[in-house]
């Protein structure tokens, strides 16, 4: 059946060049046509993008499933607020403060993962768990005896990214031209996502990516096969917070100012979501939950608008309706629809078996789960 | 006053409840070897939906005693959680009983969000305060003092518990569901009727729950629309103590965990030399969690082996 995408399926390049010119004209459309408060939006669907691609090497490749992932995120972004801010003094640069911030949430990813190895998936999502809000309750109390990170005030003025001279935070002049602060960061994130969207998709088609994908099907038989199971998931936890790490470092700079609040569980689970929305394992997938969670939710802030205009008055705040109508999508997303949105081409064999031999595939593959 | 005595009461108190909603946990895994991730939001409506009948007993009737009161409420929200467990397991566990195990985590994980919220939505944001209808008096123990709440808990708890392990030693459902946890293939095949046996679980589990939902929100004197999540959280770890699918293990893991809590936040100031202090305390049940699990993944009383792919 040729349709739209085959279109451009057979013309490569100029797909590539319309994609190109979109994703670079994509703040000023969004920033002319709906105003720059979704720019900022737009930068903070980047930023998730990169939250969800981590994460999906832990889940959708390797199988592992991990509750506790803003973890990561929160020691990046603390890294990068103790390296640049007035709390310590220190004014490191952004380029130095990054890979830092990506090395020390891949040290904890590998301290984490190396005592929990041995678990099966749901203990693990737990162990996981359990470790993301340790590590916020002491970011949320390590403000005394010796003040590391200002408990639950948080940290401000962190420094913004700057290159050349020319802070983030402030608008580009060129000319008559004027670039607002958002759409900078808008193209750092996304020279960002796009790098990692390349290492992921490296990594997947690698023997790496093909030893995660036997481990998540079958443990027992991949080991049988040669791999070594240990080194391999502590590599998938270790790259999954590494990227985790960077898109922390990223939100410190652009948001400037992080507080324990911005790391609890619900965001965990958000990114989880996100991966499961979009069809784990699959990069078009997770890219487009991600872009689905975070942009609904601010869309449906109108609904607000709507019922003051319909109704006249306010009568169910829209920011509790949003988390409800996101848990009944969640529900009803797994009940209707489980392999996700744009699932992988072997996650839609696996669930939508329609002859006899591949029901009896996933059967034995439930077998061997249960 | 014995400090140490004193926590070790107030922990086997709190540990006493921790118990009664591990018992929920440990029972629906132990059959679906799935998490029940909204449990801890079944606990939490429990006290929600005492605390209204109690507000409006209040209310309507002054004049009567205190403790009448809380037994209405907690007779009206037995039913309610029995009822809503067993609509959640309808609606959200049992079409994905054959899904790959992720499937159901997910959707407990959005029961438990849509929960949250509609208590949010009828109840409000605030904390909603137990009023001050039990009688209050204290006892002294060994140099620690005792309250008649916490007498009446820790009896009550013990009651729930032997309740339960005569419903699930003695008795055919019992028998069905030990059958089913072992293998749900063959107690269908000699004419159990699984879905049943797992409906029922979930129901007397949540039962369970909206006691110790009750309990929790008299104790501390509050109830709060986010309060089941941590409560749910240290429940579960609390069951993996113990050796999660086992009822004897889940009561046990309670007590210690409540125990270990009470006792750590008592002590931490002291061990750390101040470094640390009591507002540590909901790191003590991850703590244990994740050391369990490295050591014993088995739990303490838990004979299966926890490496299955």
């Amino acid at each position: 059946m040729p349709t739209g995408l085959d279109f451009f399926r057979e013309r490569p390049r100029l797909a590539f060049v319309l994609l190109a010119g979109l994703l670079l004209l994509l703040p000023f459309l969004v920033g002319g046509g709906l105003g720059n408060a979704w720019v900022r939006v737009l930068d903070f669907i980047l930023l998730y993008v990169l939250l969800a691609l981590g994460l999906n090497i832990v889940v959708g490749y390797a199988g592992l499933l991990d509750l506790g992932y803003i973890a990561f995120y929160a020691l990046g972004a603390y890294l990068y607020a103790w390296l640049a801010s007035p709390h310590f003094g220190l004014h490191l640069p952004f380029w130095m403060v990054l890979p830092l911030g990506a090395a020390l949430a891949g040290l904890f990813g590998v301290l984490l993962g190396a005592p929990t190895l041995r678990l099966r998936g749901d203990y693990l999502a737990i162990v996981t768990l359990g470790f993301g809000e340790i590590i916020r309750i002491f970011m949320n109390n390590l403000n005394a005896p010796f003040n590391l990170t200002n408990g639950p005030q948080g940290m401000n003025l962190i420094d913004p990214v700057s290159v050349a001279g020319q802070s983030f935070s402030s608008p580009l002049r060129i000319g008559e031209l004027v670039i607002p602060s958002t759409y900078l960061y808008y193209y750092l994130f996304l020279a960002m996502t796009l790098l990692v969207i390349l290492v992921a998709m490296r990594l997947q088609d690698s023997r790496i990516g093909r030893a995660w994908a036997a481990l998540r099907e079958d443990e027992v038989a991949a080991a049988a096969m040669g791999i070594n199971t240990r080194n391999v998931k502590l590599l998938a936890f270790a790259m999954g917070a590494t990227f985790g790490g960077l898109a922390g470092g990223l939100f410190a700079a652009f948001q400037g100012f992080i507080s324990p609040e911005s790391f609890t569980l619900w965001e965990s689970i958000l990114v989880l979501c996100m991966i499961v929305l979009g069809g784990m394992g699959n990069i078009p997938g997770v890219i487009l939950g991600a872009i689905l969670l975070t942009a609904i939710p601010e869309a449906l802030r109108y609904i607000g608008d709507l019922q003051r205009a319909v109704l006249g008055h306010v009568v169910v705040d829209p920011a509790d309706l949003r988390m409800l109508l996101f848990g009944v999508a969640l529900v009803a997303m797994m009940l209707f629809r489980p392999a996700g949105l744009l699932p992988s081409r072997q996650r839609k064999r696996e669930f939508g078996a329609q002859d006899a031999v591949a029901e009896q595939e996933q059967a034995d593959l439930y077998d061997a789960r249960a | 006053m014995d400090i140490f005595t004193q926590q070790l009461i107030n922990g086997l108190v709190v540990g006493s409840i921790y118990a009664l909603v591990a018992l929920g946990y440990t029972m629906v895994y132990g059959i679906l070897e799935l998490i029940n991730f909204a449990h801890g939001e079944v606990t939490m409506i429990g006290a929600m939906v005492a605390l209204s009948v109690i507000g409006i007993l209040m209310g309507t009737a002054p004049d009567l005693p205190g403790l009448m009161v809380v037994v209405a409420g907690l007779l009206l929200a037995i039913p309610a959680c029995m009822a809503l467990a067993f609509t959640i397991e309808k609606i959200a566990y049992r079409p994905l009983r054959k899904a790959p195990r992720l499937a159901p985590l997910i959707t407990a994980i959005g029961v438990s969000i849509i929960l949250q919220n509609l208590a949010m939505l009828v109840w409000g944001r605030q904390y909603v305060s137990f009023p001050a209808v039990l009688p209050r008096g204290q006892h002294e123990i060994l140099g620690a003092h005792i309250t008649d709440l916490q007498i009446v808990i820790v009896v009550l708890s013990l009651l729930t518990m032997a309740g339960l392990w005569l419903l699930v030693e003695r008795t055919r459902l019992g028998r069905a569901m030990r059958a089913t946890a072992q293998s749900r293939e063959v107690a269908e095949l000699m004419g159990v009727n699984v879905d049943r046996v797992i409906s029922a679980t979930f129901v007397i589990g949540a039962a369970i729950a909206a006691l110790a939902g009750v309990m929790v929100s008299a104790y501390y004197g509050l109830a709060h629309y986010y309060m089941g999540f941590m409560l749910g959280l240290k429940a579960f770890s609390a069951a993996v103590l113990g050796g999660i699918g086992n009822i004897a293990g889940a009561m046990l893991g309670g007590l210690l965990l409540g125990v270990i809590e009470a006792l750590g936040a008592g002590y931490i100031g002291d061990l750390t030399g101040g470094f640390l202090g009591s507002h540590y305390q909901d790191v003590f049940a991850f703590f244990v969690l994740i050391l369990v699990l490295v050591f014993r993944p088995s739990g303490l009383l838990g004979e299966r082996v926890a490496n299955r792919a």
